[in-house]
């Protein structure tokens, strides 16, 4: 599905990129995960699953450049990653000291940019925040709108590469089925990497699934079913590989 | 404030209700009425002196937050400076401020200077410490999106972190403005020509109690207003402060 706005179409197409571990991670002398090498391909939507400590956002992280491992991830196209990458975490991120608006284009902030203001606001229209409501501060809006807030803010950034660990698990049902076809339309022909707890969030999003297994912890294919994402919840075939995928986690849980 | 006004209107009736019974010689302690006639007679030097204790105050608290804010903000941008100016910050601490009075007006002398100094070294320690603390606890999810933005290390001290401190901070000048009269009365009771303190000390040596307590009534109002004045002007520049006290829906 072509993205609706002109304010989230990426330029160049995304390159996918390689996360390689020779040896596995270790955080503090414990092992993380296992010995790895896996293909996140470009322009494509992979996510991550796996039970509470497998070493999901740890490896996503990784990507982000937060744990300092140098060479464990390598874009396709030869250049660096760093620069190319936003995130977005479970909690909202947003700064309670500046507006919706402020929030959106925190990026320019931080690095000492001018905002292109015209652009965030269009953003915000677009992930269906009020114009009113940009002008509210964290703390007014519900947790539904911040999370719209924060993923427009990732949007703004406008990077081939998207980190999403968790990113809707903090808010309603309802809410994150909304959020979850919205992320769809807006990031689509970005190398997304998502983290979820959610088997349904995968299965409708994804274009591959992986489920983190075992101790340190190694991913395995999950196969994913037909169709483009966001897939309608109601499709019997996506609600039976949802049984089917949560059946499978609870065997690899601890 | 009603409410604390008929509490202090309680207080000062039975202070006179005890007068009255006990018939206390005025020089121990003196009836609320003795106090109102000092106020208004004396109301000439006393204002005077209370200028100079209220400059010390301002002057103390201003250098004093300056100096704890940068102290804060060096132990957190330079590494180095933990390990040499924390101990240091824990040391000027250990030694009373009270202890060193006599040694600041040897050095700085009876005026104005000694007292502030007095007052900056009393009002450094809580600033500095409330807001190296809230720079230290910045949520790191927060630094951790500043770092994939690709913040520089000081866009994300003065663009995350500075500015995610600033209610610790707050705390940290709220503190400083209550003790902030201590500071500058200690400092004119240790050797001082002019303000509040030398006027108590002097009406003291001269048995004139009820000078004494107009005195520490202009004190405490001054202190009173040093305080909600700063209080209500960090409200006013930390809107975002999440504050139950204040909000409109909480019970009281």
């Amino acid at each position: 599905m072509p993205a609706k706005g002109t304010v989230s179409v990426l330029a160049s197409p995304a390159p996918g990129f390689r996360i390689v571990l020779p040896e596995g991670l270790s955080l503090g002398g414990s092992p993380v995960l296992g010995v790895l090498d896996l293909r996140v391909p470009g322009g494509r939507c992979t996510a991550l699953l796996g039970p509470s400590g497998s070493g999901k956002s740890t490896l996503l992280r990784l990507v982000a450049g937060l744990l300092a491992r140098p060479g464990a991830v390598v874009a396709e196209d030869g250049a660096p990653v760093a620069g190319r990458i936003a995130y977005m975490a479970q909690q909202d991120l947003l700064v309670p000291w500046r507006d919706g608006l402020g929030n959106v284009v925190m990026g320019a902030h931080v690095r000492g940019e001018a905002p292109d203001l015209a652009r965030a606001r269009a953003l915000l229209r677009e992930v269906g925040l009020a114009e009113a409501d940009s002008k509210k501060r964290p703390a007014q809006l519900s947790g539904g709108m911040r999370q719209r807030v924060a993923l427009a803010r990732t949007l703004m950034e406008d990077r081939p590469i998207v980190l999403m660990d968790e990113p809707f698990s903090a808010v309603d049902a309802p809410t994150r089925h909304r959020l979850q076809g919205l992320a769809a339309r807006l990031l689509t022909g970005r190398t997304v990497l998502l983290v979820t707890h959610d088997p349904l969030e995968a299965l409708r999003l994804a274009d591959r699934i992986l489920v983190l297994r075992g101790t340190p912890a190694r991913p395995q294919d999950y196969p994913v079913p037909d169709g483009a994402a966001p897939r309608p919840a109601s499709d019997p075939a996506l609600l039976a590989a949802q049984a089917a995928l949560l059946e499978s986690l609870a065997e690899a849980g601890p | 404030m009603i409410r604390g006004l008929i509490a202090a209107a309680g207080l000062i009736l039975l202070w006179q209700g005890f007068v009255w019974l006990t018939d206390v010689p005025p020089f121990l302690l003196p009836a609320p009425g003795r106090v109102a006639q000092a106020l208004v007679t004396r109301w000439d030097s006393l204002a005077q002196n209370a200028l100079i204790t209220g400059a010390e105050m301002l002057m103390g608290l201003a250098l004093g937050a300056l100096l704890g804010a940068a102290m804060a903000l060096t132990l957190m941008a330079w590494r180095g400076a933990r390990r040499w100016l924390l101990p240091l910050l824990l040391i000027s601490q250990a030694v009373p401020v009270f202890a060193i009075a006599p040694l600041l007006t040897l050095w700085l002398g009876f005026g104005m200077g000694s007292k502030v100094a007095m007052t900056t070294m009393i009002i450094f320690f809580p600033v500095a410490t409330a807001f190296y603390d809230g720079l230290r606890r910045t949520d790191p999810g927060l630094l951790d999106l500043a770092q994939t933005m690709g913040a520089s290390s000081a866009a994300s001290l003065w663009r995350m972190r500075v500015p995610a401190a600033l209610p610790a901070l707050a705390s940290g000048l709220r503190v400083a403005a209550a003790v902030a009269p201590i500071g500058a009365i200690v400092g004119e009771w240790v050797g001082a020509s002019a303000g509040l303190g030398y006027m108590m000390l002097h009406a003291n040596g001269r048995s004139q109690t009820d000078v004494m307590f107009a005195a520490l009534f202009v004190l405490a109002l001054m202190a009173l207003a040093l305080w909600f004045s700063v209080d209500a002007l960090l409200r006013r520049a930390i809107p975002w402060q999440p504050d139950s006290l204040f909000s409109p829906e909480s019970p009281r």
